[in-house]
């Protein structure tokens, strides 16, 4: 196992960057966009509910939120999209910073349920807001994304694109959850009374984290939307915050790297699925059942939990350090 | 050092504190006893923050800390530990006591995400101490184990290594020998004393009364809410009504 953070990072780099020439030609680095995107919202999710440990259920509505503002100023307004993306992502941190206060004060149920109330008015205002939105039919004709010269037209350019990004959302996740911050959200989410008299201000971090969650979850929603050059409320709703809260659950709680090993699996899946047709909902059950009840940990540490089993397995008899 | 001045707590129809008034001194070990349901946790709860109170005042050094939130009093130099253990039980031992030195880093969001060289060196900082505070208690060689999985005993003493490493001034202890051996009990007295020896003023609610009259300067009995006696640990020995609120126990 690669043990120190910057090797297991230099890893993952590497990796990514290998996937475009494993791929090349095939329609799955469109996909591996995707899989970009999917990773920076699991991590957002993974950083509130795997660290802090609140749930959110209306995560959906950040990433709309940014898709929906950089799609509506660039098409209809042609802002400029860089601007767009950042001015976005800093409006959608502070309307979760202000509806955070309230909203985090709750607990268990009561949380879940405000979080999904949440991400349902925003899904109602995707939808009703026809004259800005585009309403149930969607949004296009957003513009593709351009640095200089070069305008992100294709899949391999967007690929590149998203996961510059991405990297840098897995690297500052990495550090974060690794410091003095990642410690005392791990703390709150053990025992927030214990964490409080030790002087972590337990309300602010909670609001702060689901602050900066919203904002990687919006830069998320600008990338997508500049990448698909369309929109629609459909992709934002209640079924879109389950499918995230699926990746961080599979992939593994509290873990960054296993946000990544979720969204993965659960965007590859659906194009192994296709003959499944509409049953492919059922699998997903399937698949959260099992991995709650054999998995609980998650892939990212329920695969090397079974490595080690099979090694030991055909070692029998020798001894194992744990 | 620290002043309760008539405290008085109602929850519901219970009133669990009424017109509660005392002083700790500094340097002192102070005892709070008294049967339970005496309201002993009530007033921790009260003093550290985590209850707003019904009336009355507390002050910490001539400073009323009365109404502020239980996280702004690790900084003041106040923490406690609970009756019932609350460790960050999906933490190392060593992590436990690294969020114990909270209050005194200082390291935000952004820095921490961009690992700045302070925050790498903060950081260090932190591990090395809060392994000193391992030390101070004994289990070092336990550093690396989850806090979930640790014996009770020694998560009683992880405990208190967490609340050291916030360097107090004071340190409320509540029922810390509850569900101990009488071996692990001697080594407890042993580091309350070695933690007072450190200048740190230590109020102290247990009900193991050998303890109690051992280690304590003084003691203060609560009783159904009310404080029925002060004074030394002999004093308090020979009280006729701390001896009939016990009634028969030995003291
Ligand atoms: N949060 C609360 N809500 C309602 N009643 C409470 C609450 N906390 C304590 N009480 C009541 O206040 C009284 C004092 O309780 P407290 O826990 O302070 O006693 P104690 O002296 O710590 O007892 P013990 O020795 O058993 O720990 C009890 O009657 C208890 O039921
Ligand atoms: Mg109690």
């Amino acid at each position: 196992m690669i043990k120190h953070p910057l090797c297991k990072y230099t890893a993952f780099v590497a990796l990514i960057l290998i996937i475009p020439f494993v791929l090349k030609g095939s329609y799955l680095i469109n996909v591996m966009v995707f899989v970009g995107i999917n990773t920076m919202l699991a991590i957002a999710l993974n950083l509130l509910l795997g660290y802090a440990g609140q749930i959110s259920l209306g995560h959906a509505a950040f990433f709309g939120l940014g898709a929906y503002l950089s799609g509506v100023l660039t098409a209809t307004h042609g802002m400029n999209p860089w601007l767009v993306m950042v001015a976005a992502a800093v409006g959608v941190g502070l309307l979760a910073f202000v509806i955070g206060f309230p909203i985090l004060r709750l607990k268990g149920h009561y949380l879940a349920m405000a979080t999904l109330g949440f991400g349902i008015i925003v899904y109602i205002v995707f939808n009703e807001t026809v004259d800005i939105t585009g309403g149930p039919s969607g949004l296009s004709g957003i513009p593709n994304l351009k640095l200089g010269p070069v305008a992100f037209d294709s899949d391999l350019k967007n690929y590149y694109l998203v996961w510059i990004v991405t990297l840098l959302v897995v690297l500052l996740a990495v550090n974060l959850a690794d410091s003095r911050i990642g410690r005392s959200l791990r703390a709150i989410h053990d025992s927030e009374v214990a964490a409080r008299v030790m002087g972590v201000n337990a309300r602010l971090l909670k609001v702060q984290i689901f602050a900066l969650s919203a904002v990687i979850s919006s830069l998320a929603g600008s990338l997508y939307a500049h990448t698909m050059a369309f929109v629609a409320p459909a992709s934002f709703g209640f079924n879109f915050s389950v499918e995230l809260l699926t990746m961080v659950v599979i992939g593994g709680l509290g873990s960054i790297y296993g946000s990544f090993l979720g969204a993965l699996l659960l965007t590859l899946l659906p194009e192994f699925l296709r003959f499944l047709h509409d049953y492919d909902i059922v699998f997903y059950g399937l698949l959260l059942m099992v991995m709650i009840m054999f998995m609980p940990g998650g892939l990212v540490r329920g695969i090397p939990a079974l490595l080690r089993r099979m090694m030991t397995g055909r070692k029998k008899g020798e001894t194992v350090d744990a | 050092m620290l002043e309760v001045r008539g405290v008085r707590q109602v929850f519901g129809g219970v009133t669990a504190l009424d017109d509660v008034s005392f002083r700790v001194n500094r340097g002192e070990i102070t005892g709070v006893i008294g049967p339970n349901g005496a309201g002993k946790t009530t007033l921790f709860n009260i003093i550290t923050g985590i209850y707003s109170r019904t009336a009355g005042a507390v002050f910490l050094e001539a400073r009323d800390i009365s109404g502020l939130p239980a996280e702004r009093l690790a900084s003041l130099g106040m923490v406690r530990t609970f009756q019932n253990i609350e460790l960050f039980s999906h933490m190392t031992v060593l992590e436990n006591v690294m969020v114990g030195l909270h209050a005194r880093s200082k390291s935000g969001m952004l820095a921490c995400a961009l690992k700045m060289p302070w925050t790498v060196a903060e950081e260090r900082r932190i591990r090395t101490e809060a392994m000193a505070w391992l030390e101070f208690v004994g289990i070092a060689d336990l550093a690396q184990v989850e806090a979930g999985n640790l014996p009770f005993g020694k998560g009683r003493l992880l405990e208190l290594a967490r609340a050291m490493a916030c360097e107090p001034r004071i340190l409320l202890m509540d029922e810390p020998a509850a569900g101990l051996n009488s071996q692990e009990t001697l080594g407890l007295a042993r580091l309350i004393r070695a933690v007072r020896e450190k200048g740190v003023s230590v109020v102290l609610v247990e009900h193991d009364m050998e303890l109690v009259m051992d280690i304590c300067d003084r003691i203060i009995v609560l009783n159904l809410g009310r404080k029925l006696a002060e004074g030394t640990p002999r004093q308090i020995q020979e009280n006729p009504e701390v001896i009939s609120a016990y009634l028969g126990e030995e003291l």
